[in-house]
């Protein structure tokens, strides 16, 4: 099927401004993806403002050079600064002006200041049904998954051509018989206890994703709504091991008030049913260091922290004295909350890093170790930060994370499945 | 001996190593923008450089950013010679969409069935055409 453009979307193909190269990006993206023609979307989030060289840089400057205006609400997700000022980042120059000229750039072509990674607990919440192009994989899964809108995996400058020409390419996650799930991920083997603990969601969503690699699924064996912080870990760790646009959890996600209604066939075509070894296996793999006696830092916030999780952190810390620092972070739609009652202050005093804008793993924040050990209770913070930073990893749940920052080495606590 | 391939994103013609991932990759956090190499420790091809490699690719996970990555390959002149996929990749092939849109010279992306790219080792050339050839038969 080849892609058919109307007449308006033609004329600004042809022209040579920054509308123009837009348009012309999303058409070819949509002609290289099978699709029969654009539609309307209703918002945006935008992952390509992170520096990661200098080309992203001269390609927003030549959109904003060529007159160009985002015409849908347009969120941006983290940026290579602290623009808050909360953390000092390492970034030298003359990446670090190529990193603020980025950030401005997107800034004149019209988007949101929102700088986080949870745009959708900053007040971006698409209606159920909408279409929209969102970027940033923890953002696009849980956009789809729990807000029910609809997106595929929009890619760094698709989402920003999308913005100024608020057209997406009619595939995909646009259409509803391509959201329905094909397999079943059955967790109903699970104790109850381990289903209600913090880690079982970034391990489960870990385990997902690799399981299911870019195919859709339903969660089955949930008996409890885990929470939205709970699906915000478990989509970002299954984003992170797989190429996950959209989970379903019967009873718990929008489009699946049960597993029959959401299934594409009257059988899945594989049920993957999870033991406890399985999940044992998979809590292991999120570790790369090996034995070791103490730990240089701690991360959390990815995603990006809710005012909830700062709840729990300071009631996990109350009041001590940490050995290693804790880097949190966070947006600064949580920033605001948190400075009210000199919170942050007091997180600040017992040694938390608060890093707003960003995060650790995307610009260098964390000093440079040769064999540093990071913990994390983020399954995609285990992920990416042994191959972004340098440090090893040791997965563990905020808890643990806490009282490990405190002794200055690793603490475990138990929790079978 | 050469095996037609449909174009997915038109380019360079372009010779390099085959080099054949065993494993998806998220080229965010995965590659090192800068000089090409596999980053991701726990990828089995860790260590590798896809920088002037034609790089057969069993599918991308992760990020939304590889696009970003591959077009910073582009742009830093240390780009694979060539991909190939066996599905057009949404997200890492705008890479080479965006970097056409700037004027820069892009390597070749083509499709070919996933079951072939085992038979693929030595040097690889993507004609023109985008036909891969081995070098040498």
């Amino acid at each position: 099927m080849s892609l058919s453009l109307s007449p308006q979307e033609q004329a600004i193909a042809a022209k040579q401004d920054g509308a123009g190269m837009a348009m012309r990006i999303v058409a070819e993206s949509a002609r290289l993806l099978g699709a029969p023609r654009l539609i309307p979307i209703a918002s945006t989030h935008i992952d390509g403002a992170l520096y990661h060289g200098d080309s992203g840089t001269l390609f927003a400057e030549k959109l904003v050079e060529g007159g160009a205006k985002v015409v849908v609400r347009s969120t941006l997700n983290v940026g290579a600064l602290d623009l808050m000022g909360c953390s000092r980042i390492r970034l030298e120059e003359p990446q670090r002006g190529m990193a603020r000229r980025m950030m401005e750039a997107y800034r004149k072509l019209g988007c949101e200041q929102s700088w986080t990674c949870a745009p959708y607990q900053a007040g971006h919440r698409p209606a159920l049904g909408s279409d929209v192009a969102w970027g940033e994989s923890n953002a696009v899964v849980f956009c789809n998954s729990v807000l029910g809108a609809r997106t595929n995996r929009y890619g760094d400058f698709l989402d920003i051509a999308c913005a100024i020409t608020g057209r997406a390419p009619d595939y995909g996650l646009h259409r509803p018989d391509n959201r329905r799930a094909r397999l079943v991920f059955d967790v109903s083997g699970l104790s109850p206890s381990f289903l209600a603990s913090e880690i079982a969601w970034p391990v489960l969503g870990s385990l997902y994703g690799r399981e299911v690699g870019n195919a859709i699924g339903v969660v089955t064996g949930v008996t409890a709504h885990p929470g939205e912080d709970a699906l915000k870990a478990f989509g970002a760790a299954a984003a992170s091991s797989g190429a996950v646009g959209l989970f379903h959890i019967a009873g718990m996600t929008p489009e699946a008030p049960d597993a029959e209604a959401i299934l594409a066939g009257p059988e899945p075509e594989a049920v993957i049913r999870v033991t406890s070894d399985m999940v044992a296996k998979t809590r292991a793999g999120l570790s790369t260091a090996a034995a070791t006696k103490t730990i240089d830092a701690v991360a959390i916030g990815s995603p990006h922290l809710s005012n909830a999780e700062f709840d729990s952190l300071e009631r996990l810390i109350a009041g001590r004295r940490l050995s290693v620092p804790i880097y949190a972070c966070t947006g600064r739609h949580a920033l605001a909350l948190l400075e009210r009652d000199g919170r942050r202050k007091r997180l600040e005093a017992s040694g938390v890093f608060i890093v707003a804008d960003t995060c650790v793993v995307v610009t260098p924040i964390m000093p440079e170790l040769g064999n540093g050990v990071l913990m994390t209770n983020s399954g995609k913070f285990a992920h990416y930060a042994p191959g972004n930073t340098g440090y090893a990893v040791l997965y563990g749940s905020l808890a643990d994370c806490v009282e490990s920052a405190v002794l200055g080495k690793p603490v475990f606590t138990d929790i079978a499945a | 001996m050469s095996t037609a391939a449909e174009i997915l994103v038109p380019g360079k013609a372009g010779e390099g190593e085959a080099l054949v991932l065993t494993a998806p990759i998220s080229f965010w956090g995965g590659v090192d923008p800068k000089t090409g190499r596999i980053a991701d420790v726990r990828h089995p091809q860790h260590g590798e450089i896809i920088a002037g490699r034609v790089l057969f690719l069993p599918g991308t996970i992760g990020s939304s950013s590889a696009s970003a990555v591959l077009m910073e390959l582009v742009h830093n002149g240390r780009p694979p010679a060539g991909l190939v996929l066996h599905e057009p990749d949404a997200i890492l092939l705008l890479g080479l969409i965006v970097a056409r849109e700037m004027g820069w010279e892009t390597p070749m992306a083509v499709r070919l069935g996933r079951e072939t790219f085992e038979t693929y080792g030595g040097r690889v050339r993507i004609a023109e055409d985008g036909a891969l050839a081995v070098s040498g038969e």
